[in-house]
């Protein structure tokens, strides 16, 4: 896809994300707009999957690390054709596989994620078995900048690095906000890019919206490192009441602020169709 | 010059250990490792995971041999398992090794996700488990492992008893598909088999020796007490069934209901703190097939444990021949030994 149809198709995938947390009643609605564009770019641009080759061992691995985000992630597969659409109706429903976080029972789905600070350990694993086996395919995980306090991400920032896993991406929706507040108030992370190139790692900063930059720096090679990507982005992107506002973290929109926001959407949607008329 | 450790036998039972023919053997913890280097020799696809514990894991011959197969993560639990979980979604058999007092408490919601839920074939091996490190003092006794595990679905308990027990759930580890939890300590084992050998099978007890009046349901490295304790009961002309669980979970249902509907009292017995594992799994059992036997846990009590060498803590607590006949008299009413 081109970057304005990924800006096309991300207006469709956040009307979708918001529809399908609206309709089920629960859902991470600030995080999963902030990280939409990421998982735009990697599912229409830069992994090497395909729902019809889920099993292939030659398959680039994704684990979203924030699995609070799934509903973005929902969205994206579902279109991607992963599942269909109409399984979406089930998300957070009594017996569905499509809990509030990604299972391995729904297809495409590398690992049970939710609990956070795990899926770095867990793709550190997978970027040595791909190492052991001299293959080609590469890891990705998706990090949320709260998340990062939890100390077993620097154990496998250790572990990537010492192991020189240049096959392994993590990207982090640095959007600044968690459920308490800036993350600079509840636990002060920066200075992100000197920590992690500290820790021996290729570090590349970007803003989080801008598919041509995220492409370049997740793609740029990195010979010799694993890569960490500070993907500036905003909370509730898209969404101009929900943006950089925590309540969005995990509210859910009533019928009305549904409505405006698919309304907005719609006119982003015009908007973007006009500059390709 | 420090002093040797005190033996896990009072001469009267390393007398008894002779009578019965009993062969000493290694510790279950090198049976282990050598086991994973044969398998793993033959298989590249099988790798140990270490916390800087391929030391004490015994593993320094396996990463010698094979130092393609061997991560070392550092002093780092959550990541071992982290990662254990991860080569495993990716086709691995990976073993992640580390003390099983760090392993199961620190990485616990990690065993629980990244492996169980997560349903990948990762075998977690705890080492050094129980009160191997005796005299280490409470962060380094595994007392609540059989507990935490058993309350985690998906997940399989294995303690062995002795080095043949080690040897075949290690290969049965290597290729069964599932989470699984493997238990060893550091002491010599004697051979509880003898030469009609065992074959693990997941799930199911072993019989050692059978009798009526009291049964002792034992896992891990206390069997061999236990048997012991048969032996000497027998002398008294007590009817004594030995049961080895090699498997806490799951539990071989139809052999602990079957003790305690055939025996006149059941004794469990486990290096475990006596709440949340074998004894009150086999309790719980027991009462809700509505099973009333007479009925006793043998553990490590619910206190400050007492410091010493394992053998010292073992007999604190009644794990002993002579501590198991005594528990087993009392509760048969027969009064003490005399």
């Amino acid at each position: 896809m081109t970057d304005h149809q990924l800006a096309l198709h991300a207006v469709a995938l956040r009307r979708r994300m918001l529809r399908l947390i609206h309709h089920a009643g629960a859902g991470h609605t600030g995080g999963g707009l902030s990280c939409l564009d990421i998982l735009n770019v990697l599912y229409n641009r830069i992994l090497r999957v395909a729902p019809e080759t889920v099993d292939d061992p030659g398959r680039d691995r994704y684990v979203q690390s924030k699995g609070h985000c799934v509903e973005a992630l929902y969205a994206v597969m579902s279109a991607r054709g992963y599942f269909p659409d109409t399984d979406l109706d089930t998300v957070c429903r009594y017996g569905s596989y499509y809990v509030g976080h990604p299972t391995r029972k729904i297809r495409g789905m590398e690992m049970n994620t939710g609990a956070l600070g795990h899926g770095l350990p867990i793709c550190v694993g997978m970027a040595l078995a791909a190492k052991h086996d001299a293959a080609d395919w590469r890891v990705f995980t998706l990090l949320g900048d709260g998340e990062l306090a939890e100390g077993s991400n620097w154990e496998a920032a250790l572990a990537a690095a010492h192991y020189g896993l240049d096959n392994l991406v993590a990207v982090l929706d640095h959007n600044t906000l968690q459920i308490t507040g800036h993350t600079r108030e509840v636990m002060s992370n920066e200075p992100l890019d000197e920590k992690w190139r500290a820790f021996g790692w290729e570090v590349r900063r970007v803003d989080g919206h801008d598919y041509a930059a995220l492409t370049h720096a997740i793609t740029a090679p990195h010979p010799g490192k694993p890569l960490f990507v500070v993907a500036d982005t905003v909370k509730g992107k898209g969404v101009s009441f929900m943006e950089n506002v925590g309540k969005w973290h995990h509210g859910v929109p009533s019928d009305e602020e549904l409505a405006r926001a698919i309304a907005e959407l719609d006119a982003t949607e015009a908007r973007l169709q006009e500059v390709s008329a | 010059m420090s002093a040797p450790a005190p033996s896990m036998f009072t001469p009267a039972a390393t007398a008894m250990l002779a009578r019965l023919g009993m062969k000493k053997g290694r510790a279950n913890l090198d049976v282990f490792a050598e086991t994973l280097q044969e398998i793993a020799s033959a298989n590249r696809d099988v790798l140990a995971v270490t916390s800087d514990s391929r030391g004490s894991g015994k593993l320094a011959p396996f990463g010698k041999a094979l130092p393609r197969q061997i991560v070392e993560v550092g002093i780092a639990e959550q990541n071992l398992v982290g990662i254990t979980a991860g080569l495993a979604a990716c086709g691995k058999k990976a073993f992640g090794v580390s003390p099983a007092c760090f392993l199961t408490a620190r990485s616990l919601e990690q065993i629980k996700n990244d492996v169980c839920y997560s349903d990948v074939p990762a075998v977690l091996v705890g080492i050094s488990a129980g009160v191997s490190y005796g005299a280490l003092g409470s962060t380094h006794h595994s007392l609540h492992d059989f507990a935490v595990l058993r309350a985690i679905h998906n997940i399989t308990i294995v303690a062995p008893a002795d080095n043949a027990e080690t040897r075949e759930a290690v290969r049965w580890a290597a290729t069964a598909n599932r989470p699984i939890y493997l238990r060893f300590g550091k002491a010599a084992m004697y051979d509880l088999h003898g030469s009609s050998g065992m074959r693990f099978e997941p799930g199911r007890a072993i019989t050692l020796c059978d009798g009526r009046d009291v049964a002792f349901l034992a896992t891990g490295e206390t069997v061999v007490h236990a048997r012991l304790a048969a032996a000497l009961l027998a002398e008294r002309g007590i009817s004594t069934r030995v049961v080895d669980l090699p498997t806490v979970k799951p539990l071989d249902e139809a052999a602990v209901l079957a003790a305690g509907r055939e025996c006149r009292a059941v004794v469990t017995v486990e290096e475990h703190m006596v709440h949340g594992g074998l004894g009150e799994a086999c309790a719980a059992l027991l009462l809700q097939a509505g099973v009333r036997s007479a009925f006793r846990i043998v553990g490590i009590q619910d206190e400050d444990t007492v410091t010493g060498a394992q053998a010292d803590i073992f007999r604190h607590y009644g794990i002993s021949m002579e501590g198991l006949a005594e528990t087993a008299l009392a509760l048969l009413g027969t009064g003490a030994q005399g």
